[in-house]
Order: structure tokens, then sequence, then C-alpha cells
């Protein structure tokens, strides 16, 4: 039986529904909020329904699976333009979206990156700005998440065990006088809420099969479904959001799975595409109204997307290690975290525990390598002990998703293009972060060490953000677009700065923030 | 993959040439796995020949001192599938025919270093990025590949929480609560 069998049926021409775009960490989690409040709501959901008992353990086959492979273009000066140039973005198409993949950091983040601007000054060549909300804002909403998402280390959850690559990073971290668990992760340690605890597979990017990591496809949605005000339509893929004479969002036109073209109704839209289809989508609801896309008048829409600066550290020992066992981000380091300029940068970055299994790390390692340095690397796979480093990563105006002028995808849509030139701030960090994690490793007494570009980016942050005045950027402090007051953005792209922190449960919180807002507004009928 | 001896059925059902060999490490641990230490790859397209080289190609361009031939020729033998596209068929075979032409008709009668030199001045052309950009999935994807390397694959998915998950003896175990607890320990 599909989860979606008995759930509530909306006819398209009603238009008192929630549309929510996409069912991923912002979608998922907004659909449930409201659907618990007793609004109904349509989720669209372009990619098609995996079950936990569908998840491989097999890295390019699950890589098939589940990746939005739709074709993307890039450009500009990123490694990532020249290794996967239509591949800018590790991210899912299928119900639950990239929760699916995810690795389960579960991050507050910091109150000075909620006001970059301020703590940092305005720095050359980047988009910098406050958020239009504090973390205290915030903060009651992180709370909820966390307990709603069960992350360990909060509301008494026990940490989860950390595996082989953790203690290779806990002793190498000692060494540095930095301080390392398992992290906040939104992995079951114990049985909770209906769910396993986690059985230390090594397969988090490929989907979890016991259900013990979060994610919306099995905890949201058939919570959603559940209470009847919900419907889930996978393999829909929306094309358009429509408006009347009033410029108001009266719905949306989308491709069902026969690739025909249908029209839903709706009384307010909400876009949570991750952060690449989002902007994407409103740039090609462009109308006479909106000549540059809908909800386009500060010019904003696609610009300062942001996919944190990453990078990776991979050591290798005399010992074994066998890092591909257990969980993924297996234990975190956030000393370089903070925000202190005396580093040559400004904000800061996370160290994570990161394995990739070996056909992975044969194509991730250094794309386009061969020869026997690379071949050596891989000759000590399992001797190696990973880290990824994540930190903040500038806005910047010319950093922007845009509509390609030729390549379409399969409904005939221009695809996105993707421009990301590494700002000097983003180059001096992962420097850094190099630098540091290599450090680390020697101190345990590494042999090798290999310095490992950006993977495509699952991170993606910032296309269309929320600013205090409508000049500024896309939406306000709620996602609630500047322009078009019955339109939401839902999902990361709302980030007004990426901060250092993984950005899922930020999203998650988001949108519990959103959805309160949300019926508070349908309440008052202000929506 | 790993098969009895060549049979004449082996060379009746491909239409294209067979790569075929013994295993070289007796006690490696592809040998403990295997039912023979006679290996045989038929080909659909490209000729036996075609795939000595390419095999050759592969160890020169991902060189894994103690690696049997029989895990470098899954990489031949998705080339051979892909050759099965015109295009690429012509691709391989004018790469191949070039090298030889420039090695007096035999590139493969060249010593180890001679071949790598003529390999590494390819970098970049459509030839040298199809085998690399080929083997870099290939060689790495099997279960073969997996034994060699040390990586457990598909064992992963029963979990191994009470296998091995956080065996490391070769440094101290971290202290609690930094490191967490298995299910049901928590105090």
């Amino acid at each position: 039986m599909a989860m979606t069998d008995n759930q509530a049926r909306f006819a398209q021409d009603d238009d008192s529904v929630v549309v929510i775009i996409g069912s991923g960490a912002g979608g998922g989690t907004l659909a449930n909020e409201l659907a618990s409040q007793g609004i109904d709501v349509v989720v669209l959901e372009a990619g098609a329904i995996h079950t936990r008992d569908d998840f491989l353990a097999d890295e390019w086959a699950a890589f098939s699976q589940l990746s939005w492979l739709d074709n993307r273009t890039t450009s500009g000066s990123f490694r990532l333009a020249k290794d996967f140039p239509n591949l800018p973005a590790w991210i899912v198409k299928s119900v639950g979206g990239t929760t699916v993949h995810w690795a389960g950091a579960s991050l507050r983040f910091q109150p000075h990156e909620f006001r970059a601007l301020s703590e940092y000054g305005a720095v050359e060549g980047a988009n910098l700005l406050d958020w239009p909300l504090g973390y205290d804002d915030l903060a009651p909403y992180y709370a909820k998440a966390e307990n709603r998402m069960g992350v360990t280390r909060t509301n008494d959850i026990p940490g989860l065990p950390g595996n082989n690559n953790f203690h290779v990073m806990y002793a190498g971290a000692k060494n540095l006088g930095y301080s390392c668990n398992t992290g906040h992760m939104a992995i079951n340690s114990e049985i909770r809420d209906g769910r396993a605890s986690c059985q230390q597979r090594g397969f988090c990017f490929q989907g979890c099969r016991t259900g013990a990591k979060w994610s919306t496809l099995y905890t949201e949605l058939p919570a959603a479904i559940a209470t009847g005000h919900m419907e889930l339509r996978p393999q829909s893929h929306v094309a358009t959001i429509e408006h009347d004479d009033q410029g108001r969002a009266t719905g949306v036109t989308y491709f069902d799975a026969n690739g025909d073209m249908q029209r839903q109704k709706a009384r307010i839209v909400a876009v949570a595409g991750n952060s690449i289809e989002t902007p994407r989508l409103l740039l090609n609801s462009a109308s006479s109204m909106f000549p540059d896309g809908l909800a386009n008048s500060s010019g904003q829409v696609g610009r300062n997307y942001m996919r944190h600066m990453t990078g990776s550290v991979y050591a290798t020992f005399d010992e074994p290690v066998h890092m591909y066992r257990g969980t993924t981000m297996a234990g975190i380091i956030s000393d370089e975290a903070r925000h202190d300029p005396s580093r040559g940068f400004v904000g800061g970055y996370e160290m994570e525990t990161l394995s990739l299994g070996l056909p992975f790390m044969a194509a991730f390692l250094d794309p386009g390598a061969w020869g026997s340095k690379f071949a050596g690397a891989l000759d000590q796979y399992d001797h190696m002990a990973g880290m990824w480093l994540v930190g903040e990563d500038m806005p910047r105006e010319t950093n922007r998703i845009t509509l390609n002028g030729e390549a379409k995808d399969a409904y005939g849509l221009p695809v996105a293009n993707v421009h990301y030139d590494d700002h000097p701030n983003d180059i001096a960090m992962r420097e850094h972060g190099f630098r540091q994690g290599a450090a680390l490793y020697e101190s345990v007494g590494a042999r090798d060490i290999y310095r490992t570009p950006p993977y495509p980016s699952t991170h993606n942050m910032g296309s269309c953000r929320m600013s205090a005045r409508a000049q500024d950027g896309v939406c306000n402090g709620y996602g609630q677009t500047h322009d078009v007051a019955n339109l939401f953005i839902s999902d990361g792209s709302q980030f007004t700065t990426s901060a250092a922190e993984n950005p899922t449960l930020t999203i998650v919180s988001l949108a519990i923030r959103q959805a309160e807002h949300i019926g508070k507004l349908m309440k008052e009928g202000a929506v | 993959m790993l098969s009895r001896p060549l049979s004449r059925r082996v060379f009746l059902k491909a239409s294209g040439g067979a790569l075929a060999g013994t295993l070289a490490f007796a006690s490696g641990p592809i040998a403990l796995l295997a039912p023979s230490r006679s290996w045989a790859m038929p080909l659909d397209t490209l000729s036996s020949r075609q795939g000595e080289v390419l095999l050759e190609i592969t160890k020169h361009l991902f060189p894994h001192p103690g690696l049997e031939d029989a895990v470098y020729a899954f990489v031949v033998k998705d080339l051979d599938k892909a050759a099965g596209v015109e295009q690429t068929h012509e691709l391989i075979q004018g790469g191949i025919a070039s090298l030889d032409s420039d090695a007096s008709g035999d590139w493969l009668a060249l010593d180890k270093q001679e071949q790598f030199q003529r390999i590494e001045a390819l970098e970049g052309t459509p030839f040298f990025e199809k085998i690399r950009a080929t083997a870099v999935v290939s060689l790495y994807n099997n279960p073969l590949a997996f034994t060699h390397f040390g990586y457990q694959g598909e064992e992963g998915d029963v979990g191994y929480l009470y296998n091995g998950f956080s065996d490391l003896t070769w440094l101290p175990d971290p202290p609690q609560p930094a490191d967490g607890y298995m299910p049901g320990k928590a105090s």
C-alpha cells in the first residue's frame, strides 16, 4: 500500500487550499504544520515515492535512484563548473526531498550569524545583510524542531556512539585543543517517535532503511496525511505560478507523471524546491505584470546563491580505520565556527567527519585525477579517515541562478544555470580549514593527507533571501514575498546569509515558524 | 565474471573477442573468493587485442600493485558496452590504431615506461578521457574491487552496530559523553 492510498483528495479548482511545492525539509514540515492546524494542503513533489524498502546499499545505484539529475548548467570560476558541469548540486528528486540524503547534522546557527553585516562589517565583493529576524526569534522554533526531529544531545536524548572515523577525529581534536563529540544529530540513538535506533549502516546518503535518521518521507508527510488535511501528489513538476490582475497568486501549473499539464488553484502558494529550483520557478513564472519573474521587483530572485565554503581532508594511517562503517557524519568540532577575523577571514566553519564508500571516494577524492598518487590513496582506502569542512560563504549578487537561454528540460522549460565564483573570504577560509584538518590528522600520525575539493553542493541557500527592506531581498522574516502577499518561500532559499552550520535544522525551524504565521494570517483573512 | 576455464561456448556467445587470464595472486583475497584461478570475459564489440590494449592503458592510469587483471577487466567490459554506440566504437578504435601506428604497429610491444609516456601524452583527448572516466567508475564499483581495497559494500546493509563500527584499537577510546552510548546503555 502506498502512503498516498488513503489520503484526502482536493479538487484542482479548489481555491481554498495551500499549495506547497516540494516535500523536503521545508515543504514537508510546512505541510504537516499547516495540516495539523486543519488547513487543507496540496503538496506537489517533482520526484516519485521511494520508500525505505526501496533504498539501496550501493552508492552509484542509489545516486541514480534518488538524485535530481535533470539537466542544469554552470558557469563561473568554482571548480565544480569544470568537474561536474551539469551537476552543480547533489540533492534529491524523490518524496522527502533532500532529507532522504542528508547526514543528519542539526546545529543551531549562532546568534551573531543572524547579524552578519553588523558583526562582520561590509566585505568587498559580498552582499552581506542582517537577517530580518534574530536568534531569539528563532530559538523557540529551534527547540520545537529539535524535539520533533529527535536531535541527539537535546531533549535528554543521548549522543550516538562514535564510529572509528570519530575515534580518529577525537584523538586529533584533543591534540589540537579542540572539543569534539558525536554531534547534534537527527538520528535516533534510542528508539523514539516510532522509529528505530541507528544500526550504523554507513549509508546515510543513500537513504536510511531503518528510519533512524529523520526524514520527512516517514515522519512529517505520513503525519500530515493522517490529519486528513493533506494530499501528496508525487511526480508533479510545477512549471509556473499563476496570478490574477491584482498580482495575487492564484495557483500553479504542473506536469503530472504522464507529462500532461495540470492546473491546481490555491489560496496560498509556498515554494520549497531547494535553492536552485525555487528561483528558477519564480523566473519561469514571469508575466506581463512581473516581467522579470514573480516576486522579483528587487531583482534579487536567484541572486546571493550560497553553497557553503566546503572541502574535505582525508588522511591515511598505518593502522586500519574502516571509516565507512557507521554514520557518515559521526563527529563534529565547532571550535573554528566562531567569528574571529584574526584568522584572515570573517565567519567560521565546522569540522565534521565524513566518509565515502570506495566508489564515491574514487569519483570525488580528486575529480579528473589519475596516476600513481591517486591510485596510492585508494590503495590505503581502509586505512583512511576523513572530515568535511563546512563554513559560511559570502553572498554575492553575481553568484546567481538564472534561466539558461538555450537548454530546456523534458517539459520544454528553460533549465537553471548556476553561476558561482568563490569569494576571497571563502578561499582563505578553505585554506585555513585544510591546514587545521591536516594538522589534526598529522597529530595522530597520518601518513598522507589529501585535500579534496567541494562535492556537488548539498547545501544550497539564499537565492530568494529574506530582508527587512523590500529592495534588498525577496521575502520578509516569515518567508512571505515582499511583492505577492500570498506567496511564500519555504526552503533554504530564504537564508539571508549561510552561517557555518548545516542548514536543515534552520529550514525546519523556519518552516514551523512560518506555518504558525500563515495560520494567523489566514484567520485574520489577510491572505 | 570469474568462471571456469575458457570454453568454446564463451567464444561462440560473443561476436567480439574475449579477455582471459589467470589470477596472479594465489593467496590474495580475490583468489579466496574465486571458484577458479582462470577467468574470462567475453566482449561484444571490441576485439581481443583491443581489449588487451585497453586493459593495459587502464593499468597505467590507475596503477594498483597487486590488483588482479580480472578487476581491470571490468573497465574493458564497460568500454566494450559503450562501444556498442558507433561513435564511441570509432573513438576507441581510432585511439588504439593511432597508438599502434606511433609504435611501429604494436603499442603493446613497447616497454612499460614507453607505453606510459605515450598514454600520458594523450591526457585531455577524448580517447583518454573516455577511458579515464569509465575506469574511475568501473574499476572501483564491483565486489572484487571492494574485497581488494577493503570496502564492505552491501555487507553494511544490516549495520555495523554490533559488527565493527568502533573496533579501532590503536587509539584510546574517547570518553563519554563526548562519545555517545550504545542503544539502551545511556545512564
